[in-house]
């Protein structure tokens, strides 16, 4: 266990699979974060519990381990402090279960509005008191003026407040407020049976609705010791890879639109509605909705559904290189997207941003590949990986992921496996660790199960959380009418962040 | 692109035969429409959408409605930037408390006559997140809903039905009041 090498433990849990947990006194969990400060790992995740706060390290080696402090007094020492990346997540913390970050700079709540009932629902919860307006960062300077953006956006959008600070067109500071769709998703896991969980974890974020049917899957089947049967694995990936093309799609699509180019929000649209006609006729749901349940699939690929996807992949290596090359001898959209929106690889490495963010700024990170899951171990892809960091880029990183996903159709249909599609969990307690490589990158899902088999907590973490923070990077020195731009380069969720 | 245009102009549209209006839908609609309202709207109706917390499900089929096949805009309905142009309010997600006075403005900035279309099974009663301490249990708890469109998500299709039935139904009675 390199990873732990060097961090003091106290003990390790039992029962965790497939990578360990281990509990650290306050040397080991400082040693933690110096080594997430000197980059020797990466922040997977951070999450509250009942009276302590679990962190996840990932190396270069794709080492995963979880680290867990108990709380004393409601008090935890600080991440975010050292590393910024865990800013976000230890406020929410703090939100949620009221468990204090010691020597934390932003106290500020996050997810928390000043809407609820009560105050700390996932801790000790008690009445809301008196809400305070919340104290937007300032910028200063002459010149310089405000522009509120949100919750409710003009067009068919998550909702969210956006703080601008610009001068003139040029913005200054961008500010993001999130936490306008908080659900409390993890109060709801709380006690709920694994149907209730796959179904809330498919509703965390619809557009990922496969990814995190697969990641909250992987956690439970390795908190219970099992192996979904071969077919189901296939047919997971083989809808995976579909989400992955409809959502490129769209995106790129988007993308292009937000430039004034919308021959290829209309071309894009059509590819997209394709593939969910395909996925409707192969299993019944557009979005593939509950299909993934711990255990494996529910719906096996109905008649005729192999052919509907072959046509789609057909029809789309026909169509889609024309949109490529249009997109890519267009002077007008290559004007705005060619170095709009630059995020560098350092901070993409720092927060371990996943997805086209991180993979259009150096970070060739996709935990298909490593860690990796089954079935993709067994089938041949690449993962792009630009330097740029521009809105260009993570075009292009989607335009290659497009490709490579309709070769990965092409090897999971040819290698269908027969056999069951479902080995239900048994009833059994133990804590898990699962992920699945979204379209707009990694999903994390945390589960321990109680004895009867329901959950007793259940953390997801969406991509989103290392991504939004660079968006407010990516804008910077940009103009203002970038920023639908570079906000839809990035497409990171709001659902799926603020849970 | 030109080769691409070309195409289109050969293989003639991919858009699809307008639905039938659905029934039930059309029913809910007929007993909630303000009659009076109805004279003062011609057949275009202008759409706000508020996303009020949903998974973004909806908001993807939403969205659907825009491409070639649906093509929102040939039945007189469009998506503004607007809650001040907007005829229609439509509303997905649980709603959640977050969201509650977002949604409680929008609506006030809405101009009379309105209507609220609440979109997939979260906006009726709050879906799979009832019970949370964040949610409010469906959109009917924060503004008055004149229809239901049902699914998780609802498809395209039933979405456009579903404003198809507001629509038939305005006009119905703004013919019944003109006569």
């Amino acid at each position: 266990m390199a990873l732990l090498d060097g961090i003091a433990i106290r003990n390790v849990a039992s029962g965790h699979r497939p990578w360990p947990r281990a509990v650290v006194g306050d040397d080991g969990w400082q040693a933690a974060i110096d080594r997430l400060v000197e980059g020797g790992a990466a922040l997977f995740g951070l999450w509250g519990d009942t009276g302590a706060v679990h962190m996840a390290l990932i190396d270069a080696g794709a080492e995963i381990a979880v680290l867990t402090y108990e709380c004393r007094d409601g008090r935890f020492p600080s991440v975010g402090t050292r590393h910024p990346p865990a800013i976000r997540p230890e406020r929410a913390i703090a939100s949620l279960f009221g468990l204090t970050p010691a020597g934390a700079s932003d106290r500020r709540p996050w997810l928390d509005l000043g809407f609820w009932e009560e105050r700390h629902p996932l801790g000790a919860a008690a009445p809301a008191p008196e809400p305070e307006p919340y104290a937007f960062l300032p910028a200063e300077g002459e010149g310089l003026h405000q522009l509120p953006v949100g919750p409710v956006h003009a067009g068919i959008i998550e909702p969210g407040h956006f703080r601008f600070t610009a001068n003139g067109e040029r913005v200054v500071r961008l500010e993001q407020q999130l936490g306008y769709t908080h659900k409390g998703v993890e109060f709801l896991m709380r006690g709920a049976t694994l149907d209730k969980g796959a179904r809330l974890a498919c509703r965390t974020s619809g557009d990922s609705t496969i990814a995190y049917g697969i990641a909250f899957a992987q956690a439970v089947e390795a908190a219970v010791n099992i192996s979904p049967p071969p077919r189901a694995v296939y047919l997971r990936a083989l809808m995976a890879e579909l989400e992955r093309l409809a959502n490129h799609f769209g995106d790129i699509g988007a993308i292009c639109n937000d430039a004034s180019f919308s021959m290829m929000l209309a071309q894009c649209g059509i590819l997209r509605e394709r593939v969910l006609r395909a996925a409707d006729a192969c299993f019944g749901h557009r979005l593939m909705m509950d299909m993934v349940v711990p255990g494996g699939v529910v719906r096996d690929i109905g008649d005729g559904g192999a052919g509907a996807i072959a046509d789609v992949v057909g029809e789309t290596r026909r169509l889609f290189p024309r949109l490529v090359e249009l997109y890519d001898k267009t002077a007008s959209l290559q004007d705005r997207t060619v170095g709009t929106g630059i995020v560098k690889p350092e901070p993409v490495r720092q927060f371990a941003a996943g997805g086209y963010v991180g993979r259009a700024a150096g970070r060739a990170f996709d935990c298909r590949k490593t860690p990796g899951y089954p079935p993709y171990d067994a089938l041949t892809f690449d993962v792009p990986v630009l330097e740029a960091g521009d809105v260009n880029a993570r075009v292009w990183i989607r335009i290659r992921e497009v490709e490579q996903s309709l070769a990965l159709i092409d090897q999971i249909l040819a290698r269908l496996p027969a056999g069951p599609l479902l080995v239900p969990p048994v009833a059994a307690d133990g804590e898990g660790i699962g992920f699945a490589e979204a379209f707009r990158g990694d999903v994390l899902v945390w589960i321990r199960l109680r004895g009867d088999g329901r959950i007793d907590r259940c953390h997801l973490r969406d991509a989103s959380w290392f991504q939004w923070p660079l968006l407010e990077v990516a804008i910077e020195d940009n103009i203002v009418a970038d920023f639908p731009l570079c906000n839809k380069s990035f497409n990171a969720s709001y659902s799926g962040h603020d849970l | 692109m030109r080769k691409t245009l070309l195409e289109s102009f050969i293989h003639g549209p991919l858009t699809e035969a307008a639905p039938e209006p659905d029934e039930a839908a059309l029913a809910e609609l007929a007993l909630r429409v303000n009659r009076a309202a109805h004279a003062r709207l011609g057949r275009s109706l202008a759409i706000r959408h508020v996303d009020a917390g949903s998974c973004n499900g909806c908001e993807l089929e939403m969205h659907a409605l825009g491409n070639a096949f649906y093509d929102l805009e040939r039945f007189g309905l469009r998506f503004v930037a607007s809650p001040r142009h907007a005829d229609v309010l439509t509303v997905t997600g649980p709603p959640t408390r977050n969201m509650r006075q977002a949604l409680e403005r929008t609506y006030a900035a809405t101009p009379d006559p309105k209507w609220v279309v609440a979109i997939g099974g979260c906006a009726a009663d709050g879906g799979c997140f009832a019970g949370s301490y964040a949610v409010l249990g469906g959109v009917s708890q924060v503004v008055p809903v004149d229809l239901h469109i049902p699914g998780c998500p609802p498809s395209p299709l039933s979405i456009l039905k579903g404003l198809l039935a507001l629509l038939e139904s305005v006009n119905v009675k703004d013919r019944a009041i003109r006569r």
